[in-house]
């Protein structure tokens, strides 16, 4: 029980939050009848706690009242425990001698009844005025910082923040799963809206990674395992055989003209063109070095390659079948992840018919049709060799759909205006349709591109596509896909003939974002993609310290906002590793070494190693700088020994009095 | 809705990285829930203990609620794990000093389930209200002052 004679004073502060508590939660009730709780000394209500003028009264207070307690009843002290607990530092008060009451997104946000929410405020308030008087003061612990930083994923947000990084001087290990570098927007044509090719703006600074003295380029790599906290990351990385010795390999391409296995579906050209089982994934490639697909070479694969011609083609003689994967440590300070998107699985949508019908192909697909440099060397044809007459781009595929992904991606009616143009460009009789549900042109220039295509005599159809088929109704539809939809600003029925169709697919997150972000110690939202720390003010922070996401792994975005994440995650990153020391929550187990009856049992409990036992005592101690704070220490001991300062047993037996004595 | 207006009293240990932040997401959605739940916060499922259980009840809780991160997503790794482990001991345990099964609750919440924290809290508040007032806090209460902590003086 709290008693009166504890000696602790307590400010307490009701904040309003503008209407957001004060128009549902009786601010000034709640105030009086916190003045007439145990130990309190004062209670104020204020319009806006986190102001200058709301955090002047804490100090205040501090200074004339001598409070040694401090209460403020306001937002989720996630979003201002920082904000508080500095007021009271700044005002003479330690920091965790106060402590915040939830009564807006945990009371008057969540609440119906006005009379109910108040009472509840009441039992939250109350919890905290029992548990203050049990605060002890506290100091946060300064640990050092690794000045070192890993980017994962080497895309155009991955490259962008690293770029950034090294140029103030920082070490950057990059690490990319495919054997080279520059994900999605490498396989791109043009990009919209400017039509700028998407190859020419980023390999240059592919390039420039590659050649940047301070970045280290671990491509054809995975993240295999992470430990460690803010500022002092350890990670393992796999660095995949190549079976090619990247040293003196110089990416001159001779044994892929020379191996024996040539019809492999390239993944570079979305399975529309071939590679050979040693490859080099596309002539811009960074690094440029061959690699050995293990499961499609003779020799790795059945151990029978008679010819074995990449060696002898070989001039540098860098052909290595016995070379392993290597498996490396390192540590860094800060984590940015970039790993990106994969696109929506267009086989799901069996309407449309991809897989299934020929000339039905995905958004990418037609990237690489378009591309000068890619299967059909920039032609935009058939399966036949043939160019379309009429083709069809289907919007949200995918997306904006309860039965796949109800999200829009953001991206795919700005990529569907730019295919319209290229198909314009390249073969102006060519009739396009575009079936669209809205138009979303949102950002800088877009709209006018889209003015730009009306302009260009493409056929805007407003409605979603019902279904593609290749089943004629009329001798008009005989030898062409038949693309069947709702004009609703016609309010009929069309069937569109189409030689072919090109599905805007949606972008989802990686197939194995949950899994990668278990490996590193962060969530994902709901949709699947990795979850921001806070949507508006935090979109490029994760609830972990030290760990930053930029680009689409956080949420489908286009290159300009993926290239500003990026920077802002290296600012974020540059907060953390540009200083000597960074500071951590006290909030850590200690164990009295008297009480320990050394039975072990926190020794092989602990998840972070932190416990070790000592024999000279006999007792188990806890390695300050390992402890994370978690408390299982403390719930598995029997003798009640180990206590997690900040969250002693005492202080929360004191809060569940509080809350229930109301 | 009971007739005799029983108000359930219910204490809900929330740890401080997925389920508070998916209590704090509920609210921002602005999801409305039944407002008998007083949360309390750990940094850890795992630092919940049975004697804080007890205490709730002790105290005049009906119902109890332990909400940890998903298995797989604990900050501290595998602290949530020893959460599920204890658990269906403590459940027993409760039930032999003759708590109705039930009073208390497991779940798993993410930083991103601001919905399903509101339908579990929903949800649990009128299960303990058809379940009734399990009043063990007038007869607790003499024991637990005779044991009550020591306040730090300032």
């Amino acid at each position: 029980m709290a008693e009166e004679k504890s000696g602790a004073k307590i400010g307490v502060y009701i904040c309003h939050c503008g209407t957001n508590i004060a128009g549902k939660v009786n601010v000034e009730e709640v105030t009086k009848w916190a003045a007439t709780q145990p130990n309190v000394a004062v209670a104020r209500e204020y319009k806006y706690m986190c102001s200058d003028p709301g955090q002047d009264l804490i100090k205040n207070d501090i200074k004339e009242l001598g409070i040694t307690r401090a209460v403020v009843a306001a937002c989720s002290p996630t979003m201002h425990e920082p904000t508080f607990r500095k007021a009271a530092s700044d005002g003479g008060l330690n920091p965790y001698l106060l402590q915040m009451a939830n009564i807006r997104e945990h009371c008057s946000w969540v609440t119906i009844d006005p009379a109910a929410a108040t009472a509840k405020a009441k039992r939250i308030l109350s919890a905290q005025i029992h548990r203050l008087p049990l605060n002890e003061s506290l100091d946060p612990i300064e640990v050092p910082v690794n000045h070192d930083v890993l980017v994962v994923g080497g895309g155009i947000a991955g490259i962008e923040a690293a770029l950034k990084l090294s140029a103030t001087g920082k070490h950057v290990t990059l690490v990319e799963r495919n054997p080279s570098i520059g994900g999605h927007m490498a396989m791109f044509d043009k990009t919209f809206p400017t039509l700028d090719c998407a190859a020419c703006i980023l390999t240059p600074k592919m390039s420039a990674l590659g050649k940047d003295p301070n970045i280290t380029l671990m491509a054809y790599s995975e993240v295999e395992y992470v430990e460690g906290y803010v500022g002092n990351f350890t990670v393992k990385i796999r660095k995949k055989a190549r079976y090619v010795n990247t040293d003196t390999c110089t990416g001159c391409g001779a044994c892929q003209e020379a191996c024996v296995v040539r019809k492999v579906r390239s993944e570079f050209d979305q399975g529309l063109g071939f590679r050979s089982a040693i490859y080099i994934p596309f002539a811009q490639a960074v690094p440029l070095r061959a690699t050995i697909d293990p499961t499609k070479c003779l020799t790795l694969s059945k151990g029978k390659c008679k010819q074995q011609s990449c060696v002898p083609a070989c001039g540098p003689g860098a052909i290595d079948f016995e070379q392993k994967d290597e498996v490396v440590e390192i540590d860094v300070g800060a984590i940015i992840m970039a790993t990106g998107f994969e696109l929506w699985d267009a086989t799901q949508e069996s309407r449309y018919g991809y897989g299934r019908l020929d000339n039905v192909i995905t958004s990418l697909e037609f990237e690489r049709i378009s591309n000068a440099s890619g299967p059909t060397g920039g032609e935009i044809v058939c399966k036949n060799g043939e160019a379309p007459k009429s083709v069809a781009i289907l919007h949200c595929v995918g997306s904006r759909d309860e039965n796949y992904q109800e999200f829009c991606s953001r991206v795919c009616c700005m990529y569907s205006l730019k295919f319209s143009h290229l198909i314009k460009e390249h073969l102006p009789e060519t009739e396009v349709y575009e079936l669209y549900i809205d138009m979303r042109c949102y950002g800088k220039n877009y709209e006018e591109f889209y003015k730009r295509l009306m302009d260009e005599g493409v056929n805007f159809i407003r409605g979603r596509a019902a279904e593609v088929t290749d089943v004629a109704l009329s001798p008009e539809e005989e030898g062409h896909l038949v693309v069947k939809t709702e004009d609703t600003l016609l309010g009929i029925v069309r069937r569109i003939p189409a030689d072919m169709v090109i599905l805007s697919a949606g972008l989802s997150p990686a197939h194995d974002a949950k899994e990668v972000s278990q490996v590193f110690g962060f969530g994902c939202s709901a949709n699947g993609f990795y979850l921001e720390r806070h949507p508006k003010l935090e979109p490029v922070a994760t609830v972990t310290d030290g760990i930053f996401i930029a680009g689409c792994c956080q949420y489908p975005k286009d290159i300009p906002d993926t290239v500003a994440q990026a920077g802002a995650a290296a600012a974020g990153v540059l907060g953390l590793v540009d200083n000597d020391t960074v500071k951590v929550e006290p909030t850590i187990s200690y164990i009295d070494p008297e009480k320990c009856s050394g039975c072990h049992i926190c020794v092989g409990l602990c998840p972070h190693n932190a416990i070790q036992y000592n024999e000279e005592k006999n007792a188990a101690e806890v390695i300050e700088a390992a402890c994370k704070g978690c408390g299982v220490c403390v719930s598995a001991c029997g003798s009640d020994v180990p206590q997690q300062r900040g969250y002693l047993d005492t202080q929360i037996f004191a809060e569940i009095e509080g809350a229930l004595a109301v | 809705m009971s007739d005799n207006g029983f108000e359930p009293r219910l204490i809900g240990f929330l740890c401080r990285w997925c389920s508070y932040n998916g209590a704090d997401l509920a609210g921002t959605a602005r999801l409305k829930y039944p407002p008998n739940m007083v949360p309390i916060k750990t940094n850890c499922s795992g630092r919940v203990e049975p004697t804080h259980i007890m205490k709730a009840f002790a105290d005049g809780a009906d119902g109890v609620i332990i909400a940890g991160c998903h298995p797989g997503d604990c900050h501290y790794i595998n602290g949530n794990y020893r959460t599920a482990g204890r658990f269906p001991l403590m459940e027993k345990m409760l039930e032999q000093l003759g708590l109705e099964h039930g009073r208390v609750r497991l779940e798993w919440v993410s930083a991103a389930e601001g919905d399903k924290f509101a339908r579990v809290v929903s949800e649990f508040t009128e299960e303990i209200r058809a379940l009734g007032p399990l009043g063990w806090s007038g007869q607790f209460k003499d024991e637990a002052a005779a044991v009550a902590p020591e306040a730090v003086t300032a």
